[in-house]
């Protein structure tokens, strides 16, 4: 068996249809993407007027994203890092769970910023397990993550036994509290004033101030640092050197191999930068998140943050805003449990104008389909007062099976992720 | 002589090679683990000797094979997607899903206790393929590949059934600290076949053997099995010669969900007769393991899960030893992992031989090209 994550056309299928209306074709990508947001913050604002739901955009919710997204974040640069070099990594959970782990370690030891560093060579453990599987011995890459996977969760089971277990607050699922918390900082006078405009629940403005103040007030000095670890990995990846030859690996090995590049020692490298990315998402959770690491922390952000991957399309700036996506979802069913039916409504709204471009180039019975689920969601919108939090619960896995469902189809990962490569067997 | 060499002959160095890639493996995974407990302050040899006398009492075998059955069937199911390159990982929230919809089909109905039980797998089996479905839809129709969608699927079905458990299905009564289902009536249960003191072996011992059979019979000697290995084995060759591969990505997952809804029955009508908050979980992921292992063959899956049985039921008597039961699951990952790393390394050994038979045959055949 081959491993791939991105079967996306089978043979033989004729190419997707792009699903960009026309009008914005001729736009520039950044342009595309303003106007992508700002349709997003008036449907948003627009779907807050109507029902009330005010913590739709409040500033307790940005933050909530915001601080939720980083771990996801983190484990979706992990998954480029490694399919950037040809490596399929599933084991991006257990490598998290491992950051986790050694975060709470090193934050309950030492303190937050040890942990955090702990966290990162916890999760290079893993990377070099995947490494050692996947490039030295050619596993199956998947089968290879999976077995992390096991081994990861297995592992900080067994220490948390034995160092954990018998400790004042600790037991055998859970690690005593973190010796300090990482200090947060405010913007002064943005936040302060911003405020007063925020509670006016005025069409968008009272919304942009929202959306500004959740960014600008009680951020941790680790979602600074996880923003800045991001925009340098993308950096080191598309503008130096070591970033295009790690990147032509992904592409063609072979051909990186006949230029002379150190093929085996740079996947190595991605594997590994990869395990350190996650680990990082895993300690973020422990030490930032929680003050503890919890048996189950991660539920699953390892794979969400490989889902972001494939929406943003293998590159951070889609990452990036897949991550805080799924963050908002996860903070609104959070700290505004009683807003997410009015999510349904968006929902609603979002069937509505991709129905529109359905019929506009003359594809009726998906059109027809996309407005049933529309009536569905709208349905739910009006005969759902509130969801029950086990319910509610659901919300971010609901939202990225959706997302990877309606996501443009004009993906492309790297040409050779999950391919067997044998140094010299090039054909 | 040309003819000795020629004639087809048992390569043995090869059959060694294959007996022995399993014993190695589980060298490499009783050495790591050893390391993990000395690096941790705890003596090996304490572990190993308290499985080795395990090993020794007829009980532990049938418990070994009380816990395999589940582990077997799951996977089963894993194998099946394995078959045509489809991974799906959604097994557990497959069987869970499939659990909660039988015993509220099964509390409500009537009837003679085979029929009841048969009532209940067929549930089973389909609950399981419907939520196996929505991944296999979305995978055909809109290219989302199976490995997220089924994981956001167990996701899902966790938050859905706690919904379903807590809000319809479960009987509160005041002090029970663990809720329950009503329970199924006793047409429904699973009778035992062995029985000593507390171990026991109920009849879904047999359900897995013919799952084995069937399994086998389709993969290998259907038509539908063909298709499915060849699709599996080159796509783009497989639609060439008709066969398509919406559909069989569709029947191959749904079948794979099918057989996943069985695995909760040897809890749910063989032990515990209803749905409670003290399930045992997991063992849609231990199933993966278990068909890596078993290499997806029927027997190979039936060793392996007996050695996940085994293993998981002696993990309480390391306990009692000092020794933290999590060995057990750590162990088990490294098993997966060295054994996929030895099949690889013995590939390439036997490709070796291979070639090197053949270029000796070479020389026979044409000595002079030899010689020039």
């Amino acid at each position: 068996m081959t491993a791939t994550l991105e079967s996306r056309h089978l043979p033989g299928d004729e190419p997707a249809p792009t699903g960009v209306p026309e009008s914005l074709a001729g736009l520039r990508p950044w342009q595309r993407t303003m106007v992508s947001l700002l349709v997003a913050l008036i449907a948003l604002s627009l779907v807050r007027q109507i029902s009330g739901a005010n913590g739709l955009t409040s500033s307790g919710t940005i933050g909530a994203a915001l601080r939720l997204g980083v771990p996801i974040a983190m484990a979706g640069l992990g998954g480029i890092f490694a399919e950037r070099v040809g490596i399929v990594n599933i084991g991006l959970e257990g490598m998290m769970i491992l950051g986790a782990w050694f975060g709470a370690y090193g934050a309950w030891m030492w303190g937050p910023w040890y942990g955090l560093a702990l966290g990162m060579l916890g999760g290079a453990i893993g990377g070099l397990l995947h490494a050692i599987a996947t490039v030295t011995f050619n596993v199956d890459h998947i089968i290879s993550g999976v077995a992390i996977n096991i081994v990861g969760g297995g592992l900080a089971r067994y220490l948390s036994v034995v160092a954990y277990d018998e400790t004042s607050g600790g037991s055998a699922t859970q690690s005593p509290p973190r010796k300090s918390e990482i200090s947060t900082i405010t913007v002064p006078w943005i936040s302060k004033g911003l405020e007063s405009l925020e509670g006016r629940h005025w069409f968008l403005v009272s919304d942009f101030a929202g959306i500004v103040r959740g960014a600008t007030t009680n951020l941790s000095l680790a979602t600074v640092t996880a923003g800045i670890l991001i925009l340098a990995s993308a950096a080191v990846l598309w503008r130096t050197r070591f970033g295009l030859r790690l990147r032509s690996i992904g592409e063609n090995p072979y051909a990186a191999e006949s230029l002379g590049v150190g093929v085996l020692r740079t996947k190595y490298a991605g594997v590994i930068l990869s395990g350190m990315s996650a680990g990082f998402g895993g300690a973020f959770l422990s030490v930032v998140q929680a003050s503890i690491y919890r048996e189950g922390q991660t539920s699953g952000r390892g794979f969400i943050g490989l889902a972001t991957m494939i929406f943003g399309n293998w590159r951070p700036g889609g990452l990036v805003a897949g991550a805080l996506l799924f963050g908002y979802s996860d903070g609104l069913q959070l700290r505004a449990p009683a807003a997410v039916p009015a999510l349904f409504l968006l929902v609603t709204f979002i069937c509505i104008g991709v129905a529109a471009i359905q019929v506009r180039s003359r594809r009726l019975p998906q059109a027809a389909l996309t407005s049933a689920v529309g009536l569905a969601f709208l349905v739910g919108y009006l005969t759902v007062d509130e969801l029950s939090d086990s319910l509610a619960y659901c919300t971010p896995y609901v939202v990225t099976l959706v997302v990877l469902a309606t996501s443009s189809q004009r993906l492309r990962p790297p040409a050779a992720a999950g391919q067997p490569y044998r140094r010299g067997e090039a054909h | 002589m040309s003819s000795a060499a020629t004639r087809p002959r048992i390569d043995w160095g090869g059959v060694a090679i294959s007996v022995a890639s399993p014993i190695v493996a589980l060298a490499i995974a009783m050495g790591l683990t050893s390391v993990l407990m000395l690096i941790s302050g705890l003596e090996p040899s304490v572990a190993f000797n308290t499985v080795a006398t395990r090993m020794q009492e007829s009980t532990a075998w049938i418990d070994a094979a009380q816990q395999a059955v589940p582990l077997y069937i799951s996977a089963i199911a894993v194998a099946i997607g394995f078959k045509m390159n489809l991974f799906n990982i959604g097994v557990e929230g497959q069987y869970r899903v499939a659990m909660l919809t039988t015993v509220a089909v099964g509390t409500s109905v009537d009837l003679p206790a085979p029929l009841h039980v048969l009532l209940c797998l067929a549930v089973a089996m389909v609950t399981g393929a419907a939520w196996a479905a929505i991944p296999a839809l979305l995978k055909v129709h809109r290219g989302v590949s199976e490995v997220i969608s089924t994981i956001m699927m167990n996701y899902i079905a966790t938050g859905v059934l706690a919904f379903l458990f807590s809000e319809v299905f479960a009987q509160r009564e005041v002090g029970d600290l663990n809720p329950k289902s009503k329970i199924l009536p006793t047409s429904a249960w699973m009778p035992n076949i062995i029985e000593e003191g507390l171990h026991n072996l109920t009849g879904f011992i047999v359900v897995a053997a013919l799952l084995g059979v069937a399994y086998y019979l389709l993969v290998w000697k259907s038509r539908f099995g063909f298709q499915l290995r060849a699709s599996g084995a080159n796509p783009t060759a497989a639609k060439t010669a008709g066969i398509n591969p919406r559909s069989m990505i569709l029947r191959a997952m749904l079948l794979s969900g099918a057989v996943a809804g069985l695995v909760g029955m040897p809890q749910l009508l063989g032990d515990k007769h209803a749905y409670s908050s003290d399930l045992q979980l997991g063992l849609g992921f231990s199933g993966i393991a278990v068909a890596l292992l078993g290499r997806n063959s029927p027997i190979g899956i039936a060793f392996a899960a007996l050695t996940f049985g085994f293993l998981d039921s002696a993990a309480r008597f390391l306990d009692l030893e000092q020794i933290p039961k999590e060995i057990v699951t750590i162990m088990q990952g490294i098993l997966v992992l060295a054994v996929v790393v030895v099949y690889e390394v013995a590939r390439r050994m036997k490709q070796q031989r291979t070639q090197e038979r053949s270029s000796r045959v070479l020389e026979f055949a044409s000595p002079e090209a030899a010689n020039a």
